[in-house]
């Protein structure tokens, strides 16, 4: 069984198509990067996943059923824009809140919601960290705070969305590590979208490259090449291979790179909305 | 002090009030919506106004304008609200200057304009008494109801709204709770001063307690504090309680904000 399917889906977001003619389906247990440029459409592809963009065509399969919003197998790890909240609120209450956030009542937590809490925290190795105000912590904690959220309810599928954004390389590295270890350890698909592609090198199966309406699903040697960029960017496009990394040229600069530093998810994100 | 009715009353009210409003503060606080609680007390000025002129009680009309107003500013939405901070202060100014117009029309006492600005607690009745415990208690269990998906969807918005909980339903149902809370607070302080009771408890909680249950019952003990006091030192000093409250308020959130910086040396930075 397939985790995602997408048949001939059309996704347009205000009246903007922002992905046309989507054919693809990630199997079970898979890694998957999901890399292009800025408003290709890497959050409302994750948005849509979730139910929370329907397809104006085709169909969306999760996991053998159709997406539907507040599907409980699916965790989510939204994109932090300005950082959370700067709350004098301990980690833990900021994870804990998502523990049946969905129903009525008084956000006090059963002996199975603590359990499921303190679970969360262990897999991150987060459950020290997560005593100190969140207020307090660094953009690497805050996102691995956000990861443990993310698994609050053990999902089947993980849609990270920017995860690595305005970290370091250290802590690149240490956020993919983490994702490696947990899909291996709980048999979950990931979906993770970013805006370079060498920090996940070696830890992705495969990787789906949005760009011009288009998407491309493949393993990263099917999928990064010159022809299969050149027809998702609507330009010539130089894959260039130095040393184990690979850098996606345009013009003679990377196009990565370019994207990255100002903040482009604002952006992104204000034209979802 | 406490031989005379009128402050029994008076504590009676100022207690009832200042719980609600630090335990709805809490969440306003957490919300960033702090503004909401302004707006809407200023919106309540031209109900509670215009209540007296047709002969109903300000309270009600005071309770319908602002519950009115906050569905409204809770259906528009606040990143809505934000991108249209003009034409927001436009109809606040409107809204003070309609409850202007209304008092100049409603001349029997001159007095109304005062209690309804800044507040008045020595003047409550037995029977407001018994009207604020009820709205209180509504509004505690509505929040109560809420709480939970509230917590979840001021906290994380769209990891809330992926898991199905409905934003714009809870930012209505709380606006809605935040409006009864500030007609109660303007009985006490007047419709000028709700962030006394309103934001100063619950801001200066959020300062001190690292866990949501903690901080929600040092807002309301802090709110009862503050409120209680401001009434015993109104009694022996003779000014107006509704300044005490407001300087008592101010003294709790600058004793938070210094304790907090105190337990970590080294971080400076803006009030």
């Amino acid at each position: 069984m397939s985790a995602i399917e997408f048949r001939d889906v059309r996704l347009a977001l205000g009246g903007r198509l922002v992905l046309a003619d989507i054919d693809f389906a990630i199997p079970s247990g898979d890694f998957v990067g999901v890399l292009g440029p800025n408003g290709a459409g890497k959050s409302t592809l994750m948005r849509a996943v979730l139910g929370l963009v329907p397809p104006a065509r085709g169909t969306i399969r999760v996991l053998g059923r159709a997406a539907t919003r507040g599907n409980p197998a699916i965790g989510y790890m939204p994109q932090v824009r300005g950082g959370l909240p700067p709350l004098r609120l301990s980690g833990r209450d900021f994870v804990a809140s998502a523990v049946d956030g969905h129903r009525l009542g008084l956000p006090l937590y059963s002996r199975a919601g603590r359990a499921e809490i303190d679970r969360v925290l262990d897999l991150i190795a987060v459950r020290d960290l997560a005593r100190r105000p969140i207020a307090e912590l660094s953009g690497g904690e805050r996102q691995r705070l956000l990861l443990a959220q993310a698994l609050i309810g053990r999902p089947q599928l993980l849609l990270l969305d920017e995860p690595l954004i305005s970290l370091d390389p250290h802590h690149e590295t240490e956020v993919i590590d983490l994702v490696k270890d947990l899909r291996r350890e709980l048999g979950v698909t990931v979906l993770l979208s970013a805006h370079e592609l060498n920090p996940l090198l070696g830890a992705i199966d495969r990787v789906i490259y949005l760009g011009n309406r288009q998407a491309a699903l493949g393993t990263v040697d099917e999928v990064i090449t010159g022809p299969v960029l050149s027809r998702l960017y609507g330009s010539d496009i130089d894959v260039v291979h130095v040393g184990g990394r690979i850098f996606v040229m345009s013009g003679g600069r990377s196009v990565e790179r370019d994207a990255h530093r100002h903040d482009p998810a604002m952006a992104e994100h204000r034209e979802m909305r | 002090m406490l031989q005379y009715d009128f402050m029994r009353n008076a504590f009676a009210a100022a207690g009832i009030v200042a719980v609600v409003a630090g335990v709805v503060g809490y969440f306003l606080v957490l919300r960033g919506q702090t503004f909401a609680g302004h707006a809407l007390a200023h919106v309540g000025f031209t109900g509670a106004t215009g209540a007296a002129l047709v002969g109903i009680a300000p309270l009600w009309g005071l309770v319908a304008m602002t519950v009115a107003a906050g569905i409204g500013m809770g259906a528009i939405g606040e990143r809505g609200l934000a991108q249209r901070d003009v034409a927001i202060g436009i109809v606040l100014a409107l809204s003070l200057g309609f409850g202007l117009l209304f008092l100049h029309f409603y001349t029997a006492y001159a007095t109304q304009a005062t209690t309804l600005l800044f507040g008045n607690v020595l003047a409550v009745d037995r029977r407001t008494v018994w009207v604020l415990a009820g709205l209180g208690a509504a509004s505690l269990a509505l929040l109560g109801i809420i709480s939970r998906p509230l917590l979840f969807a001021s906290l994380q918005p769209e990891l809330a709204e992926a898991k199905g909980v409905s934003l714009p339903l809870y930012s209505v149902l709380f606006l809605a709770i935040v409006a009864l809370a500030t007609a109660e607070c303007a009985q006490i302080v007047g419709v000028l001063l709700v962030f006394a009771l309103m934001v100063g408890p619950a801001a200066a909680a959020q300062r001190l307690c690292g866990a949501v249950a903690a901080g929600v019952v040092l807002a309301a003990a802090l709110g009862l504090a503050e409120a209680w006091a401001g009434i015993a030192a109104a009694y022996y000093s003779d000014w107006p309680t509704s300044f005490w409250i407001t300087a008592l308020s101010a003294a709790a959130y600058l004793a938070a904000v210094v304790t907090e910086r105190l337990r970590r040396p080294g971080m400076l930075g803006p009030l």
